[in-house]
């Protein structure tokens, strides 16, 4: 049977964004936090991956551990320790002088925070904060071209009178146009891999609307990488080309998008799309939720994470679930089922997943 | 055009060309327990040297609806609606500045605080944010007996059998009555609240995003509860929220609100199959749709800009500005909210989905 | 902004008026009321009834309160006269009163002692403010480390430190055991060298108090400050980690720590009470402490004026740095 790639091999990287066996912990006074905890995947240029999994599930620690900002900032006690290898490019980040990583922030990777409001400084005005985000990787630049530069991205990304808007404080901005200065902010450079982390939760419908239009088209048109991260299942299927499905710090589930969704193999993933609500359809049955809550990252349930709130724990013989963490297998088998992408960590034999997904919950959605 | 028969008092009319707030008087019957004329809430803005009333915050405009005995009012609108102020004004938490609020033909809009003293019983307010909305210092068993202790009443068997009964209808172990409420998750939280709301057998739980703060898994499991609750103890709802999915699932009919105006009600079918104000419209299209095969298909309405500001809103239909069917007539003159077919009202000057004769007749005038 | 600033001043200008009010009120119309002679306060108990008198007449004690307000107000602006059968004493404008005991307006003994303590106020402020922010940095930095602890240590010793201990002590030492620094107050225009020298302890000693005070707020400022979503798009645009501290974070740290500033300075040129004393300065502080040996009210009227008009200037000021600061205060 195949298996996830094996980790710290230290080959040469085949994908523009290859991340390795991650691991992201954080001690604390009450035990050590494993907010990622064994995490791989690649993703090529000009392609979107979407992140999916509740709070706690490591999705936004995630993202800031491929940015690298796990370790600045942090000088004194409760600092991350952070293992595994993030390739991008053809160069390996993790073991990288942190200076060369800082570089490459904000120039060859960018990231889209949740609350423009908050992640833009309230004292500095829009125009100022697009500028220092490209002359520190163009220090040559004089602040005229710089500013041209702020002016014409404000432009794209559909800012009204970008040249006057640029001397305006964030505070000025509405919540939808903030997002869209942030969005700005994070192309100046034209970066090869772009991050958003939950791009328009704290926007209204017609907003998230008209921003995921524009990541779409700004992809299409910069043709980078994007990494979406987000617990809303409607935002990963309008952007995302493959899904993550993140439970406890790990993968439960990766695939195409259209596999994740029509096929899932996991009973989380199935957990979440049966507790999810439907714009699209008449429903009169109840919604089927995932029983208990998430799992306490720092006591996370030995076995599979997901074991005490599985319907379907004791299916597979001898309590395996509980004891041994399955390991991330192609579905298929060799893979052909599912265009050889379809990747998902259950102990249940993948016929008996097949069944219970057809017979018992597809019906039910 | 052809007189509708409505199947309440205040839906038929002679001549489609009723406006409600005017001349119609809604039904006292016994289906409605709570009448809502006219609601009118401005909050004022001071400016300049002697802090002048220089305007308001338009942000509950002239509202007329009513909510049945044991149906389930959903309230669905963006940032900025006055979906929350609406809340608090029917639960009288805010005084109206005009209008009519009547519980059970009895006209509360003005009443003072010991007047609604008895009232509280009967109405129930379930908040948004499980963290904020509880006090830590108390207990559970605290919390949720405090009901009880203001009002005076004592309850058959004692005030603490009858708060373990409550959190056991609620799915919370009732030997958890001398914990806090940092002790519990999210989602046990919010069951905390509505086991506070529930205490003393409401008729009307007016609920504000009761689950926008909770993980989805999370989400499903208090949707169902409330279904449960509802069934259970024939409860009337009205539930306030910005996700359209979630309305959709626990809604009988829905009201639609922008800047302060209600746009749209109607019941869910009808609202969701085929809305008729574009904004409603707009809105669906908006909402992602968690199935990626949907994505090329869809034809999505993208608005233009943001809502605007409450303080000084568009003229005539307020949602004129951002409109893709308005015409000069949206601009100078506000459309009358109108039953177009029984049971769905609608105030716009250019209506989708309506039957022709209405149409016709609206937009010339 | 105008109407900001204009609004402000207003605010300014009630808020003095409302201090006058409320000293004069405390100084002279309220011993009227509960019986005690104000006369007899100034005086004191020994002296006979025709010097009561003469002082009574002179302080117009026996006119309403009212008009002894209003001629307390407008001796501010206009100066006043003092008269009575003895003759009478001039006190010009601004008057903020006369001292019989002394013979000799308040006002110009103030401003004669105003460099003192604006000499001790400022040279304190400047070396708390750089210690104090600096350590709390450097704390908040390395937040948790041996620094860190120990730093915070000695803050919390700086803050519960009595002046008067700390004082005495560096008195003991660096001055009559090392003789390092010595010498009476002379002004800065007379010998900048001896001002400095005479200063120099009294400086260091009120500076470390406020310094502990401004380490602990800095500290805490700082670790907000540092976990603010903006601080973290800093961080993902590749800034340097000194451009994301002093420019980012401490733009945002230096709000709280204006509005301290503002206040503590302003309460300082009121006097330093006890560092006065024990250094011997001849500032507001120590001529507060001595009018109220003496009973010199005029002269407790005068410095309590001084300080609360300090005060309420000092905010004035930490409102408009605010609105310099703050875009959100500029535009709204």
């Amino acid at each position: 049977m195949t298996t996830a790639p094996a980790p710290g091999t230290g080959d040469a990287p085949t994908a523009f964004l290859d991340v390795r066996d991650l691991r992201i912990h954080f001690p604390t006074d009450d035990g050590l936090v494993k907010s990622v905890d064994g995490l791989s995947f690649q993703l090529e240029k000009g392609r979107t991956l979407g992140i999916v999994g509740e709070s706690g599930s490591g999705k936004s620690v995630t993202s800031l551990g491929i940015m690298g900002l796990h370790t600045v900032g942090q000088y004194g006690r409760g600092r991350a320790r952070i293992s595994g290898e993030i390739w991008l490019d053809g160069k390996e980040l993790m073991g990288a002088d942190p200076d060369e990583v800082r570089r490459l922030r904000g120039r060859e990777m960018a990231m889209i925070f949740q609350d423009p409001l908050s992640a833009m400084h309230p004292y500095f005005t829009i125009g100022h904060q697009i500028t220092e985000a490209y002359r520190v990787h163009h220090p040559d630049a004089d602040k005229k071209t710089a500013r041209k530069r702020a002016v014409e991205l404000l432009d794209r990304v559909g800012i009204p009178q970008p040249d006057r808007r640029v001397d305006d404080y964030p505070h000025q901005f509405s919540g939808g146009m903030r997002q869209r200065a942030m969005i700005a902010m994070a192309l100046v450079n034209n970066p090869e891999l772009l991050i958003a982390d939950e791009p328009t939760t704290a926007l209204d419908v017609t907003v998230q609307a008209q921003i995921l239009d524009l990541i779409r088209d700004l992809q299409k048109e910069f043709g980078s990488a994007v990494i979406v991260i987000t617990h809303d299942l409607g935002v990963v299927a309008e952007l995302a080309d493959d899904i993550l499905v993140m439970y406890g710090g790990r993968c439960v589930e990766r695939g195409p998008a259209e596999k994740v969704f029509s096929e899932p193999r996991h009973p989380y993933t199935w957990g979440l799309l049966g507790s999810m609500p439907r714009i699209d359809r008449e429903q009169t049955d109840r919604l089927i939720p995932v029983k208990g809550s998430p799992p306490s990252l720092i006591n996370i349930p030995s076995g599979c994470a997901f074991n005490p709130r599985c319907p379907y724990a004791d299916v597979p013989a001898g309590g395996i679930t509980r004891t041994e963490r399955p390991e991330l297998r192609l579905v298929g088998g060799d893979g052909a089922a599912g265009g050889g992408r379809h990747w998902s960590a259950c102990h249940m034999a993948e016929e008996e997943r097949a069944r219970i997904w057809t017979e018992e919950i597809a019906p039910k959605l | 055009m052809k007189d509708h028969e409505g199947r309440d008092g205040h839906e038929d009319h002679e001549g489609h060309a009723m406006k409600i707030p005017g001349q119609h008087a809604p039904s006292d019957g016994p289906e409605a327990l709570l009448t809502v004329e006219g609601l009118v809430k401005h909050f004022p803005i001071t400016k300049g040297l002697l802090r002048r009333q220089v305007g308001a915050v338009q942000a509950v405009d002239g509202l007329t609806f009513d909510v049945r005995t044991g149906e389930t009012l959903g309230v669905v609108g963006e940032s900025g609606c006055g979906k929350s102020t609406m809340g608090r004004l029917i639960t009288r938490l805010l005084e109206p500045t005009g209008g009519r609020v009547a519980f059970q033909g009895k006209d509360i809009s003005h009443l003072g605080v010991a007047g609604m003293r008895p009232l509280r019983r009967d109405i129930q307010m379930i908040f948004q944010d499980p963290y904020s909305s509880l006090n830590p210092r108390h207990t559970v068993g605290t919390i949720v007996g405090a009901p009880f202790r203001l009002q005076g009443i004592a309850p058959e068997g004692g005030v603490k059998k009858e708060v373990q009964r409550l959190l056991e209808l609620v799915g919370l172990n009732p030997e958890h009555y001398n914990r806090y409420p940092h002790e519990f998750s999210g989602g046990q939280r919010q069951r905390i609240g509505i086991a506070r709301a529930l205490a003393l057998k409401p008729k009307l739980v007016v609920a504000d995003e009761p689950v926008s703060a909770l993980d989805v898994s999370i989400q499903a499991q208090v949707v169902n509860l409330l279904d449960d609750l509802q069934d259970e103890l024939g409860l009337t709802y009205v539930i306030i929220a910005h996700d359209l999915s979630v309305i959709r699932h626990v809604s009988d009919r829905i009201a639609v609100m922008y800047l302060g105006k209600l746009v749209e009600l109607t019941d869910r079918t009808s609202l969701y199959t085929k809305p008729m104000h574009p904004y409603t419209k707009a809105l669906l299209s908006a909402v992602p749709v968690p199935d990626p095969k949907r994505r090329a298909k869809r034809e999505r309405i993208l608005l233009k800009g943001d809502v605007p500001s409450p303080i000084s809103p568009p003229s005539g239909c307020r949602f004129h500005t951002r409109c893709w069917k308005a015409t000069d007539v949206c601009k100078v003159q506000e459309p009358p909210l109108l039953a177009l077919e029984p049971g769905h009202q609608v105030a716009c000057h250019h209506p989708e989905n309506a039957p022709e004769a209405a149409a016709a007749g609206t937009s010339g005038g | 902004m105008f109407a900001y600033i204009v609004r402000r001043l207003f605010a300014v200008i009630v808020m003095l008026l409302v201090v006058i009010l409320v000293t004069f009120g405390i100084f002279f119309a309220i011993p009227k009321f509960t019986g005690a002679d104000p006369a007899l306060m100034y005086i004191g108990k020994q002296a006979d009834p025709a010097a009561i008198e003469g002082i009574r007449e002179k302080l117009g004690l026996g006119k309403p309160i009212l008009e002894q307000f209003w001629n307390f107000v407008s001796g501010i602006f206009a100066g006043r006269d003092y008269s009575s059968a003895n003759g009478s004493v001039h006190c010009p404008a601004p008057c903020f009163g006369y001292s019989f005991k002394h013979e000799n307006p308040v006002w110009p003994e103030l401003t004669s002692r105003l460099p003192v303590t604006l000499s001790l106020a400022g040279g304190a402020c400047v070396l708390w403010v750089t210690g104090g922010v600096l350590t709390g940095v450097v704390s908040a930095l390395k937040r948790g480390t041996v620094w860190d602890r120990t730093a915070m240590t000695v803050a919390l010793g700086g803050v519960s430190l009595p002046i008067y201990f700390t004082a005495l002590l560096s008195l003991a030492v660096f001055k009559y055991k090392l003789g390092w620094v010595g010498g009476e107050y002379t002004s800065f225009a007379d010998a900048p060298g001896s001002w400095f020298g005479g200063l120099i302890l009294p400086w260091v000693t009120l500076a470390f108090l406020y310094a502990a005070m401004y380490a602990r707020l800095t500290r805490a400022t700082m670790l907000e400050v540092l976990g603010e979503d903006y601080i973290r798009t800093a961080r993902a645009k590749g800034l340097a980690e000194p451009v994301v501290i002093g420019k980012h974070a401490m733009r945002s740290t230096m709000t709280p720590i204006l509005t301290v500033l503002g206040m503590d300075l302003g309460a300082l040129v009121g006097g330093a009470i006890l560092t006065e004393t024990a250094f011997s300065l001849p500032g507001l502080g120590q001529a507060a402490v001595a009018a109220i040996n003496e009973r010199d009210l005029p002269m407790i009227l005068g410095v309590t004026l001084i300080t609360a008009s300090a005060v309420v200037f000092a905010n004035l000021v930490v409102d408009l740095l605010y609105a310099v600061i703050d875009p959100r205060v500029r535009l709204s």
